[in-house]
């Protein structure tokens, strides 16, 4: 047992209630928790289970709409619940910090970076501006940043989301402060940007030894920042126990399942083979751009009836762009798609009804590609209506067999509005709606990665389903290699606009890779929780260095 | 900055082209007014043969496309022509009154800018306290009554009753700069009222509207405090929307005066405009709607300038 004194912060009881349909409702119900110094504390738990809520509280804060409304905050004998807010504010930043996750939202678009970073030491006295910035100098340099000298002078828009990720773990630094909490810090990012951030950020808490919440969803993550994970469920806890143990031997259920969420595998199916096999939609030498910036450098694939197509590869490889080539948002500057063999009009404006019906795209955000304002029933029904041209009875029973068929009770779901539904609901009801044109290829933009994992394999498992009933051809747009392995048939893998490497996905997940396709799969973060440091020794201080200045 | 001033360059040739289109639509909108020019300056009395030979002497019987373009030349070179009433030249009757207007303009301005957005940040920063509610109330109120009706109780509680500043805001040539800004207290005053209730509401919307940034909550995190928080990180990210009522505020200043200039008998541009409509002296109605519209496009193209200009991702390119 660690001796009392060392404790850093102690949370007893914490209650904490949201605003909302004109009353106070509870979100958190009295959480405990307890922190020693030096310490990392790693929080998990799905949206809604009160992570963030907790990580400000710990800093005496609540959002607008939400107030502390029992328990106890004690911060190194300082009991924050009853600390004015005067005094509350000259410990935010100086001895408690914040590092959010978006960085390039949190980062203030009008001033320089260096400028941001020095802003809470000069305020605080504990530097003079010239001082502050050398230190900040010091600490980009420790953070692995490129041209830590001169970083700091850069706007934020000047400088990428890890970097800006970076930068702002350097800014909490700032003032050495004695905790920060970490917010999700690397949820925004790409899996190979992601790596560099998780290094930096455990070893600039290893080398100032201070004690760290670490927010996340992400179990493989906690597993290689945290000494404690602390599992969260609706404002509960749900159990506690050290790294090791908790990866080893989960005691309850829920940890159990969210332990177990990655082991949906559908068995992988082959191309048909014969020259009378034909692919439904094949992309073929495809360049195209967006003004005069080439971001599609002769891309081409083929996509088979009742088959998964997995495109894979970090934000800015070109996998969105492909897909708006061939639904005819974007028309390629070279090369054609083709559809069933046929070349397909470059621009969507020129395709026919039957042509347009054919393909269909479901979206990452649910949220907004619902129209709030407009009921369930006639998201779905407008394209039953347009394509089909149903009306009437006809219509509503189309409708009433698309919601059975995405698992939505119809009696309950039919004529309520998006807002009233959970994320995983609206994402089902996306699904109807490109099911409800009768199409014979979907493309999935990023279809999970905005759902919590439980979630997120139910409509894995759902689109399986569907693929198996109605032979749907996939295009799956991802960034997420374990939901490429659960569903993938094939994989493309995109990178700067380029297509590295394709093939069968089990081919693809065995060795020899093309270079990219190693790193992307080396940085897939696993639940071992020396996966980081084994990972960082194998490649070397030289090439985080390199990928750093990417 | 190459593009910045490509952007701007292109803002100026959409904003001459908008100005040729209105300076067709006011031409014509004039030509369309009922009645002859030749037979409103002549008179009733006036014989059909010296009406022909005024008309031909005018050139009134040239087609009205013709006259459009001769007069559009004229307008590009400054010359407006001249007065249907006095003779005088067109140019010369009007620019001493657009001077004046200015100088009005220019004088509510320099108050009312400022004034408003120092009280829109202050009451951004204590929204819904009882101060915000009282700068609200008041300011709507000054906003929804007319200015003429403003104008009149300032000159009874601030000249008749008081007599702090005269009631009519006469203007001569050899008065001293303190003199005339005490002259014309009174009208600009009442500028300021009409105008500074928008520019503070905005810029107060302008803050709120950015309140929930994650940047705002971060600078909240690292303890900076409420005032600072405004000034220094919503502020500089407020300005687009500020400087676009701002700017066209200023062109109210100018285009709007007639009613203020009419109740203080102040010689401006708008007097002149309602003289020269009512004894149908069209050359002086349309230079002035002329000199309105360029003042509306040129404030506004201001505002486009100055809100990229306050764009950090337009300033500092990558």
């Amino acid at each position: 047992m660690v001796p009392k004194k060392d404790v850093l912060l102690e949370i007893k009881e914490l209650r904490i209630e949201g605003y909302s349909d004109e009353q106070w409702i509870e979100i958190v119900h009295g959480v405990d928790l307890t922190l020693h110094k030096g310490e990392v504390l790693g929080l998990i738990g799905e949206s809604g289970a009160g992570k963030s809520t907790i990580g400000l509280a710990a800093m005496g804060f609540a959002r607008d709409g939400c107030r502390i409304s029992g328990g106890s905050i004690d911060f190194d004998g300082m009991e924050l619940t009853t600390t004015p807010e005067s005094d509350l504010r000259a410990l935010r930043g100086s001895r408690i910090a914040y590092v959010a996750q978006s960085a390039a939202a949190s980062f203030n678009p009008a001033h320089r970076i260096i400028d941001q970073h020095t802003e809470a030491p000069i305020q605080y006295r504990i530097q003079k501006r010239v001082e502050a910035q050398e230190d900040a100098m010091e600490l980009y340099h420790r953070l692995r940043l490129p041209n830590p000298d001169e970083i700091g002078f850069r706007y934020p828009h000047q400088v990428s989301g890890g970097q800006l990720q970076r930068a702002m773990t350097a800014m909490a630094m700032a003032c050495r402060p004695d905790l920060i909490i970490f917010d999700e810090p690397t949820t925004a990012l790409d899996v190979t940007t992601q790596i560099e951030v998780l290094a930096a950020i455990r070893d600039i808490v290893d080398q100032f030894n201070t004690a760290a919440i670490y927010i996340t969803h992400d179990l493989a993550v906690v597993a290689q920042m945290a000494d404690t994970i602390k599992v969260l469920l609706k404002g509960n806890e749900v159990e506690e126990a050290p790294t090791e143990q908790m990866l080893d031997s989960p005691t309850e259920d829920y940890t159990k399942s969210l332990w177990a969420v990655r082991s949906f595998k559908r068995p992988q199916k082959q191309r048909p083979t014969g020259s009378d096999a034909v692919p439904i939609v094949s992309v073929k030498g495809v360049d195209a751009a967006y003004g005069k910036v080439k971001v599609l450098d002769d891309v081409s694939f083929d996509i088979f009836a009742g088959m998964t197509v997995a495109v894979v590869g970090e934000s800015g490889s070109g996998k969105s762009t492909t897909a708006r080539c061939i639904t005819g948002l974007l028309p390629p500057t070279k090369g054609e798609i083709q559809f069933h063999g046929q070349a397909l009009p470059p621009r969507y404006q020129d395709r026919s009804k039957d042509q347009l019906r054919q393909a269909q795209m479901i979206y990452q955000m649910a949220d907004t590609a619902l129209n709030p304002k407009i009921r369930i029933s006639e998201i779905i029904g407008r394209p039953a209506q347009f394509y089909g041209g149903l009306h009437g009875a006809e219509l509503k029973n189309r409708v009433d067999e698309l919601l059975d068929l995405i698992e939505l009770d119809p009696a309950k779901f039919y004529s309520r509005y998006p807002p009233e539904l959970s994320g995983g609901q609206k994402q089902r009801v996306g699904i109807a709606r490109a099911l409800a044109a009768e199409p014979s290829f979907i493309i999935c933009d990023e279809v999970t990665s905005a759902l919590d994992q439980l979630v997120a394999e139910g409509i894995l498992k759902l689109l399986d389903k569907l693929q198996q009933d109605l032979n749907l051809a996939y295009m799956f747009i991802t960034h997420d290699l374990a939901t490429v392995r659960s569903i993938a048939d094939e994989v493309v893998v995109m990178q700067k606009g380029k297509v590295v490497e394709q093939g069968p996905k089990d081919e693809m997940f065995k060795p020899p890779h093309h270079p990219y396709t190693d790193l992307l799969l080396s940085s897939v973060p696993e639940m071992d929780p020396n996966w980081l440091t084994t990972l960082l020794e194998e490649r070397g201080t030289d090439s985080i260095g390199e990928a750093a200045s990417v | 900055m190459g593009d910045i001033l490509q952007l701007v360059l292109k803002r100026l040739g959409l904003g001459l082209i908008t100005l040729l289109v209105i300076s067709f639509l006011i031409f014509f909108a004039v030509e369309l007014l009922p009645g002859d020019i030749a037979q409103a300056v002549l008179g009733q009395a006036a014989t059909p043969e010296t009406v022909a030979a005024l008309r031909e002497k005018m050139g009134l019987d040239q087609p009205a496309l013709v006259r459009y373009f001769q007069w559009l030349g004229g307008a590009v070179t400054g010359d407006f022509g001249t007065s249907l009433i006095s003779g005088e030249r067109v140019s010369e009757a009007i620019s001493d009154r657009f001077i004046n207007t200015l100088f009005l303009a220019t004088y509510a301005a320099v108050i009312a800018v400022p004034i408003s957005i120092i009280l829109g940040v202050i009451v951004a920063l204590l929204r819904n306290t009882i101060f915000d509610r009282v700068a609200n109330v008041v300011t709507l109120t000054s906003i929804s009554s007319p200015e003429f009706f403003l104008g009149y109780i300032l000159i009874l509680y601030l000249a008749v009753k008081t007599q702090y500043f005269p009631a009519i805001a006469s203007l001569s040539s050899d008065m001293s700069f303190g003199e005339l800004l005490h002259r014309t207290f009174l009208p600009a005053l009442t500028l300021v009222l009409v105008v500074t209730a928008h520019m503070m509401r905005m810029t107060r919307a302008a803050i709120i509207n950015l309140l929930a940034s994650p940047y705002i909550e971060m600078a909240r995190l690292k303890g900076v405090p409420p005032w600072k928080v405004i000034v220094k990180h919503a502020l500089p990210n407020a300005w687009a929307p500020i400087i676009n009522v701002v700017a066209l505020n200023l062109a109210y200043l100018i285009t709007g005066v007639v009613l203020v200039e009419v109740v203080f008998v102040y010689p401006g541009i708008g007097q002149l405009l309602v003289d020269a409509v009512s004894k149908r002296d069209f050359p002086i109605v349309q230079a002035c709607c002329l000199i309105f519209a360029a003042t509306f496009i040129l404030l506004n193209l201001a505002a486009d300038v100055g809100a990229i200009l306050t764009n950090p991702r337009l300033r500092h390119p990558k």
